[in-house]
């Protein structure tokens, strides 16, 4: 099948990092802080770049929508195995505005002008914990949507995608062309090798401008206040279970 | 920082994601074991990192010299046990290789060390160390193959190396000049590798004895040109000792880096250790001994690449690389106080570790002897 498979990558802050609000709480700091993919988003790249080894799709296009720095995150996808990249500029006060809406008017805008069968998504960004992309992208689409996917089973021109849900597992039959999101044991993503790292170095990144895409990037959103979270209280130790249940009483616990 | 070199950086980045998930979690274990875990050397060819400046057409990676320096930085980082396994085999072996091999040679040998063979360099015996070409390992000539008798000491990967290049005299008369490169495969009959020795630091690399008993081995065998194997391995050594500097570095700025939080945290008398400014002096003069020395090796590095003369900052970035090793492991066991003088922590490992660095590749004593023959030529017009 010579499908073509958009996968969003997001740079995020490091999930090793501390982090800490701004003074001003308007944000959290990043200025010179560790940034990497969303883990979601290689766990993404990497189920395209297995369809891919499987000769399932012919080609894994990696995008990702920021300022120049966005281009490491689309380096590393293509050290994953991505053919080429995408990197849709969008900077400064237009990337603080950034959000899923955002993002998947872009990402519709490039799965039509790219002749896509399939975009892979991770479910969420670990710094907003959105989850929406993925699912506004494929309203914006009018496409099927198999989101939370723990498995992914490509059946001519289906897509058989084993949901995470609370109840255990969904499967659902798509017909492509179709969003899907990857949960985490969708698969364990791959190391970047020194001899694709290497290759990727003369793999294409094209620059395009979300004008050029017909999108408006205007937010309709405004954060007022980031805080950190509450401090944790100390507890208090208790000698009996006794005991136990008269404190939680008096708190109003039972 | 852009273009080639943020695409340097973000290659290192890489191995240090992988060193830190897949080798991390099992250096305590290959120390006391005294045992490399065959799933590390099978990860370190995997990523690609046996093989760097390889050609791509023998299944190599295709980097520079540079990128090999900054892997085994990286590497040493975690474990310089690893970073050695990985120095060796690029530094040594595969430049062996690619700068002697005839053609057949490298496309019998080189995709095999790219992607799952190590390498071991003997040089070293018993009764030769520093005096390294007064070596008595001796191949003796028949129509078209050698019969090698003599024995190897200090043989680094020769646990589970499937090649070994041999230094081995032709012509005992002829003195260093009849010193030649022999390629043996480890299952040649008369190779016999002896115990492994029970050793201070960098246990897990295994450093055995080896013993030659009339071993034969073709003339096509021969890497390079016979008697012309001296040249060849101080050549070799030159550009190796780079790569012990960068193990030395990393070393060291793995141990600095498993401290400093540990200092940050430690309070005593109502307020971090870190704070006492005792403290603050002493781990400044440390990271700054440890900049410096990783500068000397970049620039080493450099002047290699750059095909410009390099032998002396290669022995003065070994010989200053190993010292800040021994200081700031040294120091790293004194800030951490009582628990770092225990095996719960990683610390005392490196600590264990380093000393070798002063010694194995040319011991400070010959870095420094080579230093001023090149500081005497300078001065004299």
């Amino acid at each position: 099948m010579s499908a073509r498979v958009l996968v969003g990558v997001k740079r995020v802050i490091d999930y090793a990092v501390k982090i800490r609000v701004k003074p001003d709480n308007t944000g959290v700091v990043t200025d010179g802080v560790k940034h990497s993919m969303n883990p979601f988003c290689e766990i993404a790249v990497e189920e395209a770049v297995k369809l891919k080894e499987k000769k399932l799709i012919k080609e894994v296009v990696a995008v990702s929508c920021g300022p120049q720095q966005a281009q490491e995150t689309i380096r590393t996808a293509l050290a994953m195995g991505a053919d080429r990249g995408i990197h849709v500029e969008v900077s400064g006060k237009d990337y603080d505005n950034l959000g899923p809406l955002q993002v998947s008017k872009i990402l519709a805008a490039l799965a039509k002008k790219e002749e896509t069968s399939l975009i892979i998504l991770g479910k969420q960004a670990i710094d907003d914990d959105c989850n929406q992309t993925g699912q506004m992208t494929a309203a914006l689409l009018d496409w099927p949507q198999g989101t939370f996917a723990s498995e992914v089973v490509l059946e001519g021109d289906k897509v058989k995608v084993i949901r995470e849900i609370d109840g255990g597992l969904e499967t659902v039959r798509l017909k492509m062309p179709a969003v899907i999101t990857a949960d985490l044991r969708l698969n364990t993503p791959r190391y970047a090798t020194l001899p694709n790292i290497m290759k990727a170095k003369k793999k294409k990144i094209d620059v395009v401008k979300p004008g050029e895409l017909g999108v408006d990037l205007t937010s309709h959103l405004e954060v007022l206040r980031v805080d950190e979270p509450p401090q944790r209280q100390a507890g208090m130790k208790v000698e009996t279970v006794e005991e136990l249940i008269s404190r939680l009483k008096e708190a109003g616990r039972m | 920082m852009g273009g080639k070199n943020q695409h340097r950086f973000n290659a290192y980045l890489s191995v240090k994601k992988f060193a830190q998930e897949r080798i991390a979690p099992l250096v305590s274990k290959m120390d006391e074991n005294s045992a490399m875990d065959e799933a590390v050397i099978k990860d370190l060819f995997d990523q690609g990192l046996m093989g760097i400046e390889i050609d791509p057409q023998y299944g190599g990676t295709g980097a520079s010299f540079f990128s090999s320096i900054l892997v085994i930085e990286e590497l040493a980082k975690v474990d310089p046990s690893v970073a050695v396994l990985c120095d060796i085999q690029n530094t040594l072996i595969n430049t062996l290789f690619v700068k002697l091999g005839t053609e057949a040679q490298k496309e019998c040998y080189l995709p095999r060390l790219s992607t799952e063979m190590v390498g071991s360099f003997c040089l070293s015996e018993a009764e030769s160390g520093s005096d390294a070409f007064s070596l008595k390992t001796r191949a003796e000539k028949h129509k078209d193959y050698y019969i090698i008798n003599g024995s190897k000491m200090w043989i680094s990967n020769a646990e589970y190396a499937g090649v070994f290049l041999v230094m081995a005299n032709v012509d005992p008369s002829a003195g260093y000049r009849g010193i030649t490169c022999f390629i043996v495969d480890r299952d040649t009959e008369g190779l016999h590798i002896g115990r492994k020795e029970n050793k201070l630091g960098l246990r897990a690399s295994s450093t055995c004895p080896l013993n030659f008993d009339n071993v034969k081995v073709p003339e096509s065998n021969i890497l390079g040109k016979a008697g012309q194997g001296y040249k060849y391995a101080i050549g070799m050594l030159n550009e190796g000792r780079i790569g012990i500097a960068a193990q030395m570095v990393g070393l060291a700025q793995g141990c600095f880096d498993q401290t400093i939080p540990y200092v940050q945290q430690r309070v005593q008398f109502g307020k971090r250790i870190f704070d006492f400014q005792g403290m603050q002096h002493q781990i400044s003069h440390v990271a700054t001994q440890l900049e410096a020395a990783r500068l000397l090796t970049y620039n080493a590095a450099r002047l290699k690449e750059a095909g410009k003369p390099f032998i002396k900052e290669a022995c003065m970035a070994k010989y200053f690389a190993a010292e800040v090793a021994t200081l700031t492991t040294s120091k790293c066991i004194e800030w951490m106080g009582g628990v770092g003088f225990t095996k719960d922590y990683p610390i005392e490992k490196f600590y264990r570790d380093c000393k070798i660095g002063t010694i194995y590749e040319g011991t400070t004593n010959i870095q420094l002897t080579t230093i001023s023959k090149f500081i005497d030529q300078e001065y004299n017009g």
